[in-house]
């Protein structure tokens, strides 16, 4: 059992160094001129304006501590997955009363408006002609 | 000459292969090494099983990166006649060689790191990618015997290897330096994080059915009735679940009408813009990678994986089988792709948050009332009683949703 896991090891190590032998053998193939402009951050052949680590949406945090919970609480409902038909009703009444917990809290998110993309644009453009 | 084919299509793998009571790969190998290698037999016994080990997984990394090379040719090929052209016919006959030598040009093209980048991140970020999305084979199982290790928590393991490749796009994107990529990069993680949920909930779904996290025991489980006994029809909710799956699973691997990641039109290339040469070519091989991996769980988790249709019989069972699966399921995607519209960032996320999450928690309390009313699902009987009850539900989808669409477009898109 423990060499089923050696494997993995060995596919990651694996993997890391085909992407290195990749990179190598294309290193010494590959011709190598200095232009300034390659350097240049990408921007639709513009002069890159400002800089470029913009402020982003902060829906994607939002969306992201969602995810934690939800993602942990699968983690837990796994090894339930596995015994439930072993235990049989009991846990079965049990799983409810946690997802019914979890499904409260999509609930409240969903309510919020935490879950519309398209709101804080809205309200935004609101404010905007308020002001 | 002829005996020999015989032999091969009568039973592809060979005598040694069939009988060996190994149960993967590494022990194959390690029985190989043993009797028709004499002077590597002498060796202590862990230098062996290291060397059986590695063979193995030098196998897979040969036939890894040489997926994306049918693939992408399969891809430009199905999108060329899907919309009535010939693709690429050039290189080699009907062009079959195209993507070979796409690759032989990334390999001689310069690559660059973003001078303002950062640059650790910016290398490292390839690296996690392609190295997280190759373990994911690991624990596929391909054949009888034919898997690399029946891990005790396989399909968890799959889902734990498979969310770091998130990780490794933050980095890609943060590291580029450009707008482009950042925004790609954020996008890409919130939906792969987003669609991680129902996905996460649908195997959960087979786990309950299985009583095992193991991917040789999910699959042992579908045999015995042929294409009954495999979990999609089992029970009307497992239907469902293998639906969620595979529209989270296109999500996951960033595929249209999922692309938004790397929405040409909105985001040039997504989290890679800056990348190029065989820096991107890693990224490009990772994502068919990905794409031919999560086609086959699907296929193992739903469709029986190696398993035949007909009971007693081995017709598409075995390895030939599952590729032939998985390669179905492949197609099914790249069809998706070239007949849907993008969708945009706030549909992708109601289609996750609001639908698809829910229908899984409901999967999830459907499945466990199943499992208490009929105790054992692989009865045949309730194998039937599932089977009408699905059919009752595709008619019944059928008459409200082809009511609903026929009777006028969409209000959003007339208002639009």
């Amino acid at each position: 059992m423990d060499l089923d896991f050696a494997n993995v090891l060995i596919f990651l190590v694996v993997g890391c160094v085909f992407v290195l032998l990749n990179l190598t053998v294309s290193r010494l193939l590959q011709t190598r001129l200095f232009t300034e402009e390659k350097y240049i951050p990408y921007e639709c052949g513009e002069d890159p304006v400002g800089d470029t680590r913009i402020k982003f949406n902060a829906r994607f945090y939002i969306i992201a501590l969602i995810f934690l919970i939800f993602d942990v609480e699968i983690v837990f409902l796994f090894p339930w997955g596995v015994v439930f038909r072993e235990i049989g009703v009991l846990a079965f009444v049990e799983m409810v009363i946690f997802i019914a917990i979890l499904l409260v809290g999509l609930a409240y998110v969903w309510v919020k408006g935490d879950l519309e993309w398209i709101r804080s644009i809205q309200s935004g453009s609101k404010e905007s002609e308020v002001q | 000459m002829l005996p020999v084919f015989q032999q091969f299509v009568q039973n592809p793998f060979p005598e040694f292969f069939a009988q060996a009571g190994s149960e993967n790969l590494s022990q194959l190998v390690l029985e190989f090494l043993r009797s028709h290698v004499p002077f590597l037999a002498t060796l202590p016994d862990p230098v062996l099983q290291l060397i059986a080990m590695l063979a193995v997984c030098v196998i897979f990394v040969a036939v890894v990166p040489l997926l994306p090379l049918f693939l992408v040719l399969a891809e430009r090929k199905v999108s060329a006649h899907i919309q009535d052209r010939v693709g690429p016919m050039r290189v080699g006959p009907h062009g079959v060689l195209q993507t070979l030598a796409d690759g032989v040009k990334l390999i001689f093209k310069e690559d660059h790191i973003p001078r303002q980048g950062d640059k650790i991140l910016f290398i490292v970020a390839p690296y996690i990618i392609f190295a997280c999305s190759f373990a994911v084979f690991a624990a596929i199982p391909f054949g009888k015997s034919i898997l690399v290790s029946n891990l005790n928590i396989g399909i968890f393991y799959i889902m734990a290897i498979s969310s770091v490749v998130v990780i490794g796009v933050i980095m890609a994107g943060w590291a580029s330096n450009s707008k482009w990529s950042l925004l790609g990069a954020l996008r890409s993680a919130a939906q792969i994080v987003s669609y991680e949920i129902p996905i996460g909930l649908s195997i959960l779904a087979v786990v309950m059915l299985v009583e095992s996290l193991k991917m040789q025991d999910i699959v042992m489980n579908q045999g015995g009735l042929g294409i009954l006994s495999w979990i999609v029809f089992r029970t009307p909710f497992t239907f469902i679940a293998f639906f969620v799956f595979f529209i989270s699973a296109i999500a996951e691997v960033n595929r249209t009408p999922f692309d938004l990641p790397e929405a040409e039109s909105e985001l040039v290339a997504g989290f890679h813009t800056e990348y190029s040469g065989m820096r991107f070519a890693l990224f490009f091989i990772a994502e068919y990678a990905n794409m031919f991996a999560v086609s086959a769980i699907a296929a193992t988790l739903f469709l029986g994986g190696w398993k035949g249709i007909i009971p007693g019989y081995e017709f598409l069972g075995g390895t030939p089988g599952f590729v032939i699966k998985t390669m179905l399921l492949v197609f099914v995607m790249m069809w998706i792709r070239w007949t849907l519209p993008r969708l945009r960032v706030d549909q992708l996320m109601n289609l996750c948050w609001k639908y698809l999450i829910p229908i899984s928690f409901f999967n999830i309390l459907g499945i466990g009332i199943w499992v208490l009313i009929f105790q054992n699902d692989r009865n045949p009987a309730h194998i039937g009683i599932s089977l009408l009850i699905i059919i009752l539900g595709i008619i019944g989808a059928y008459l409200v949703l082809g009511k609903r669409s026929s009777q006028s477009p969409a209000p959003r898109a007339s208002s639009a």
